[in-house]
């Protein structure tokens, strides 16, 4: 397994459960690494709108996720503090709301209406959230919504897959794979390594390492922008995607896209945007200590949908990645590590074969 | 081995080191000067800094260098400052939450 972080060690885990005996080799703290910066979020309103697998697969995600808390809580000791209380996409003017709707109604259509939702008026969303001020047009809310803390889901993974007897070695870096036919090699910066079996999950680097095994997997860098503020009155019951309440209090707020290439500095003025648009929808929260900010690269894939790969030249070889790894993580912890397993995933195998990065060759 | 002699203290007591008057809690109190609010207030033992807004525990400093986030305090009227951030000055208006 090449790559330690969300996708990784989730692999991992379910790679172990399915017998294999696991290696992950990672990199190091400079290296971009969306899974120790990312929102939290397991989110399902809009995923899918113009993909009706991604949409089933965020939602088999969702509902897998209870399950997948409770095991790590139970193996780990970690908690990873699910809460699935539903979700809120706040709307500050009538065109927002109005393709917030359409998109909804999408979503609705392609998983043929196992995708609940609400679009709610100023006066229904204060029901839900006394808080909210008059300038919020609306909002669409989804039950099926809801939120973890990602740095204790990374801690959790970590544990279980250690528990389950993979090695993990840490500043690690893959600089080069020779495939062979009885497997791979695998060079990094302080020694070889051999496999039967190679997963690369190492996030933007992957579009680089699987050339190596004869997959081209374009991948490009979208930067996400948070505030973290002091701990606050717990107030928000529903998390929206600017902003979450954790369970110790504080607040986190975002989220901005920018797609400007490998630079995970902050700016000030994207900082600002995020805190003056949260304001409208919460001013209560105008004297709040932010306390940090950081900015993190997601892993975009041309249309944002995953990719699932696994090598034409040498089928042993596998790359994954994700735009939603906090999200999706409960279908890769199982049927997705059952298919690098060879194992079978019976309904689950169509949409898998949908994010084969052949989509974008074949034109 | 051979320490080097010197007249010079390395530490000073607190009693040797030049005091200022703050209020704290609307009391007036006698601080060195030159440290955080958060010592003086430790000095003092003004102990617990606030109360957590989650689960009402009692908190103090814990970090000491802007990091934690548990030393906020009133200072001058205006709430939520980092004890530990902030150095005192005479006159200085603290209170506790
Ligand atoms: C701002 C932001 C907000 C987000 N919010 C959410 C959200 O709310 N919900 C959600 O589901 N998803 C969210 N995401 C996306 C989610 O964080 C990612 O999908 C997920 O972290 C991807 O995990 P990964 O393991 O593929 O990548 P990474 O975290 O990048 O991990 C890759 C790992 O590979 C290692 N590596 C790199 N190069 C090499 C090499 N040559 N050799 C060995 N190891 C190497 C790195 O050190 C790293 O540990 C967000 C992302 C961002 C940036
Ligand atoms: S003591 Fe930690 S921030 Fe002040």
């Amino acid at each position: 397994m090449i790559g330690g972080g969300l996708v990784g060690a989730t692999l991992a885990i379910g790679l172990a459960r399915a017998s294999h005996k696991v290696r992950v080799l990672d990199g190091g703290d400079t290296d971009f690494r969306s899974s120790r910066g990312n929102f939290g979020l397991v989110w399902v309103q809009g995923k899918g709108a113009h993909s009706a697998p991604y949409a089933q697969w965020t939602g088999s995600a969702s509902r897998a996720w209870p399950e997948f808390a409770a095991e790590l809580l139970d193996a780990t000791g970690v908690d990873v503090q699910l809460q699935q209380t539903g979700g809120i996409d706040y709307c500050l003017t009538e065109s927002e709301f109005k393709s917030q709707a359409d998109k909804m109604q999408r979503v609705q259509d392609q998983t043929d209406g196992m995708f609940e939702y609400q679009m709610l008026d100023n006066k229904e969303v204060r029901e839900l959230m006394p808080q909210i001020s008059k300038a919020v047009v609306g909002a669409s809310y989804s039950p099926q919504d809801g939120h973890v803390n990602p740095l204790k889901l990374l801690k959790a993974l970590h544990t279980q897959m250690q528990k389950l007897g993979c090695e993990y070695l840490p500043n690690q870096p893959v600089i080069d794979i020779e495939a062979r036919n009885s497997g791979f090699k695998v060079i990094t910066r302080d020694g070889e390594f051999y496999c039967e079996k190679l997963v690369l999950a190492s996030g933007l680097t992957n579009t680089e390492l699987a050339r190596k095994v004869g997959m081209s997997v374009p991948l490009k860098p979208n930067q996400g922008q948070l505030l973290i503020t002091e701990r606050f009155e717990p107030f928000l019951k529903i998390p929206s995607i600017h902003i979450r309440q954790t369970d110790e209090g504080t607040l986190q707020i975002g989220d901005s896209s920018a797609d400007i290439g490998y630079d995970d500095s902050t700016s000030l003025q994207v900082l600002a945007m995020i805190a003056n648009r949260l304001l409208k929808i919460f001013p209560h929260l105008i004297n709040v200590n932010v306390l940090r900010s950081w900015s993190a690269l997601r892993v975009l894939t041309p249309d944002g949908l995953p990719v699932y790969e696994q090598s034409e030249l040498w089928p042993n070889a596998y790359a994954v990645n994700c735009h939603s790894g906090v999200t999706l993580a409960a279908q890769h912890a199982t049927v997705l590590s059952q298919w690098i397993a060879g194992e079978s995933v019976d309904n689950y195998q169509g949409i898998i074969n949908e994010f084969s990065a052949d989509r974008f060759t074949d034109v | 081995m051979n320490f080097p002699q010197t007249d010079l203290p390395m530490f000073k007591t607190a009693s040797d080191v030049e005091k200022i008057e703050i209020a704290v809690d609307g009391k007036s109190t006698m601080v060195p000067k030159n440290v955080s609010v958060a010592a003086a207030l430790l000095l003092a033992e003004a102990i617990p800094f606030r109360y957590s807004k989650v689960d009402q525990s009692p908190r103090a400093p814990y970090c000491l260098m802007g990091v934690c986030a548990e030393c906020l305090v009133t200072i001058n009227d205006e709430p939520g400052q980092f004890a530990c951030q902030t150095n005192v000055q005479p006159g200085m208006r603290i209170n506790r939450s």
